[in-house]
């Protein structure tokens, strides 16, 4: 079932959490609403949800206004952040909790609500802890619990609010993963709610990107990281080396240090954003760039070396990062302390105010330059 | 011992020791002789005088009448309590944090001060008194005046003990009940009932016992008739009075009973609290 929202409004005393916002969610699909804390996107679930009331504005189930039905009758599924299973309950009491609730009519008879909570608990890999309480379970059996109770009344929408937020890193990981291959199997509409970028972008076919209130980028996870079109985006979307200065006879430049940017005119401020793998190191300038850089840090854990790298003689509010492959780094064992400059070979630059960034790709100039010749 | 080996580097032993002792002997003292004293005097006179004013006719009104009391104030306080604990809990309204405030009133208040309001209001030249005696309706000095103070009395007990914990659980669980389908009623019962299960047994066990003791409001409201208005601690004041002392204490030895079923009561209730709060630890995890 898709979900079509049009125009919210959400309002808490002076605080403006959600400033019209309007969303499409395909049908079938695992979407997740990404953004800092602050940014509405817990209230936009759970005015999805209807555990919240929207100020102005509608939600719309495949084509239904919903906007006042109760959150009682809307057969949606949702995850709490913290769980919230029925402590006082068992495992497969808290499972049955839905289809007990079900109007007479409807309900299965007590022998099928037992059938199908055992299915559950073998979805989520724990029928021996049928008989188990909630405080006798770790998080990731929890988790596991919270959304077998979600699936048992069958909804075709799953709502999910920070799914992953309380667990460690391994649990996470596997759970992730989990949810993935179960999505893919059921294909119910579900929406989670995440502040961990990677999280997003590895677990989703569609990340909304939110910020005070606001929908900043609605894309698919390849296509938000190669083509952010705002800064908060690419701020917020894993890490990026930033490079400002002033525009100068097609150069940006701050102090000693400068990258040549083709066909920019002069005297505007602007910034340019590299992703870390967009900069590469060498121990020389390039014709195209002069960025010194002094290594920080190296950390060789991961399928890439990733190194730190301060600003020498120009500034900037963060470190540089930027990978290197093993191989690599066996052959030019580069080492702290040491001098490097960063090459960049695709550069994203937002000149002025503007909100767009414009993209350079320097190498792409180099194979110009040369066929000119 | 376990003891010695948590004490500090440097503590003083005299210290731990004469502490321990003022407590003790205070505790003897102010609580534990006052109340054997009670039951001695009450049986000074023998088991059969003893019997004999229990069964006296004005103390079985006297008991009959307190039990009556405290058999509509408790049921009362538990409705009011609950619902106030779950109002100022689960819902945002302006005038939220006065509302929790105003609950602690009658803890703040003298018993005799809260007697001599209703009074003021309910009696025969109190506001409402006149609009009452045209209806033939009587509420001071006689049975629904006792129930009325007490139950003001009484009320922030089952409050004060649900409204701390329902907040510490948060609404979670019953958000969780509400998608789920649940019925509101239903969301109480299997949920929220079972979470405050036995905050709520101690609430009723702390109003059930004040409501059978209190003297103060009661002894306004009441009249003091004899075999009609005469609550256990007002009997017992006027057999005192009437220098009946064995009488007067026999009396008093059964509300001091009640007092040491409360403490009984309350230490089980208690225990109970503690375990199903730790039990899940208990039965450990595999």
């Amino acid at each position: 079932m898709s979900i079509t929202i049009e125009k919210i409004h959400k309002t808490f005393g002076q605080f403006q959490a959600l400033k019209d916002v309007s969303l499409e969610i395909p049908e079938g699909k695992l979407t997740a609403l990404l953004g800092p804390s602050g940014s509405g996107k817990t209230t936009l679930l759970r005015i999805i949800a209807g555990l919240e009331s929207a100020d102005t504005g509608r939600v719309f189930f495949g084509g239904d206004d919903v906007s006042k039905l109760h959150v009682r009758d809307r057969n949606i599924g949702f995850v709490f952040q913290h769980y919230a299973l029925f402590r006082h309950l068992t495992v497969a009491q808290n499972i049955a909790f839905g289809l007990e609730s079900l109007p007479r009519k409807q309900r299965p008879s007590k022998q099928e609500i037992a059938e199908r909570v055992e299915k559950l608990l073998e979805m989520i890999q724990l029928p021996q802890l049928a008989d188990r309480y909630p405080a006798q379970l770790s998080g990731g059996q929890k988790q596991r619990v919270a959304l077998a109770r979600a699936l048992a009344t069958q909804p075709r929408i799953l709502l999910l609010d920070e799914p992953f937020g309380a667990l460690d890193a391994k649990v996470r990981k596997d759970l992730r993963r989990w949810l993935r291959a179960l999505h893919d199997e059921y294909h119910f509409t579900s929406i989670f709610v995440t502040h961990d970028q990677e999280e997003a972008l590895e677990l989703s076919d569609q990340v909304v990107v939110m910020s005070q209130g606001k929908v900043e980028q609605v894309n698919s996870p390849t296509e938000l990281y190669a083509r952010p079109d705002s800064r908060f985006v690419f701020d917020f979307l894993g890490h990026v080396n930033v490079f400002s200065g002033v525009i100068k006879n097609q150069k940006l430049v701050q102090g000693d240090a400068w990258v040549s940017l083709p066909g920019a005119r002069g005297d505007q401020e602007a910034q340019l954003y590299l992703r870390p793998h967009e900069v590469q190191l060498s121990r020389s300038p390039s014709a195209n760039a002069r960025l010194p850089l002094r290594i920080e840090s190296i950390s060789l854990i991961g399928s890439e070396v990733r190194i730190e790298l301060a600003p020498q003689g120009w500034q900037a509010t963060e470190l540089w990062e930027t990978g290197m492959s093993h191989t690599e780094f066996a052959l030019q064992n580069p080492t702290r302390g040491e001098l490097w400059y960063a090459v960049p070979n695709v550069g994203h630059i937002f000149v002025g105010d503007s909100h767009q960034p414009r993209t350079v790709n320097w190498n792409y100039q180099d194979a110009a330059n040369a066929s000119n010749m | 011992m376990t003891s010695d080996n948590k004490r500090r580097v440097g503590d003083q032993p005299w210290v731990r020791r004469s502490l321990i002792s003022l407590a003790l002997i205070l505790t003897m003292t102010f609580l534990v002789i006052p109340i054997v004293v009670i039951f001695a005097q009450a049986m000074s006179a023998g088991w059969s005088t003893f019997a004999g004013n229990i069964l006296n006719e004005y103390t079985l009104h006297a008991i009959g009448l307190t039990l009556f009391v405290a058999l509509l104030t408790v049921p009362l306080n538990l409705v009011f309590g609950t619902a106030l604990a779950w109002s100022v809990t689960r819902f945002k309204f302006p005038g939220r944090k006065l509302l929790i405030t105003l609950i602690d009133i009658p803890f703040a208040v003298s018993p005799v001060v809260a007697g001599l309001l209703y009074l003021l209001l309910y009696g025969r030249n109190g506001w409402l008194g006149g609009w009452l005696s045209t209806h033939d309706l009587q509420l001071m000095f006689a049975w629904p005046g006792i129930v009325m103070v007490t139950v003001f009395v009484t009320c922030p007990f089952v409050a004060r003990e649900l409204i701390p914990l329902m907040q510490q659980q948060g609404s979670d669980e019953e958000e969780a009940g509400v998608v789920l389908g649940a019925s509101g009623w239903r969301i109480f019962r299997k949920i929220t009932l079972p979470n405050i299960k036995w905050a709520l047994i101690y609430g009723v066990v702390l109003t059930n016992a004040r409501a059978v003791g209190e003297f103060g409001a009661v002894s306004v409201v009441s009249g003091n008739v004899r075999g009609q208005t005469n609550t256990l601690p007002l009997h017992v004041e006027l057999l005192y009075q009437d220098y009946n002392i064995v009488g007067a204490f026999a009396s008093a030895s059964l509300l001091a009973a009640i007092a040491i079923l409360t403490l009984v009561a309350k230490a089980l209730v208690e225990w109970r609290q503690a375990k199903s709060e730790n039990s899940a630890l208990e039965k450990g995890d595999v």
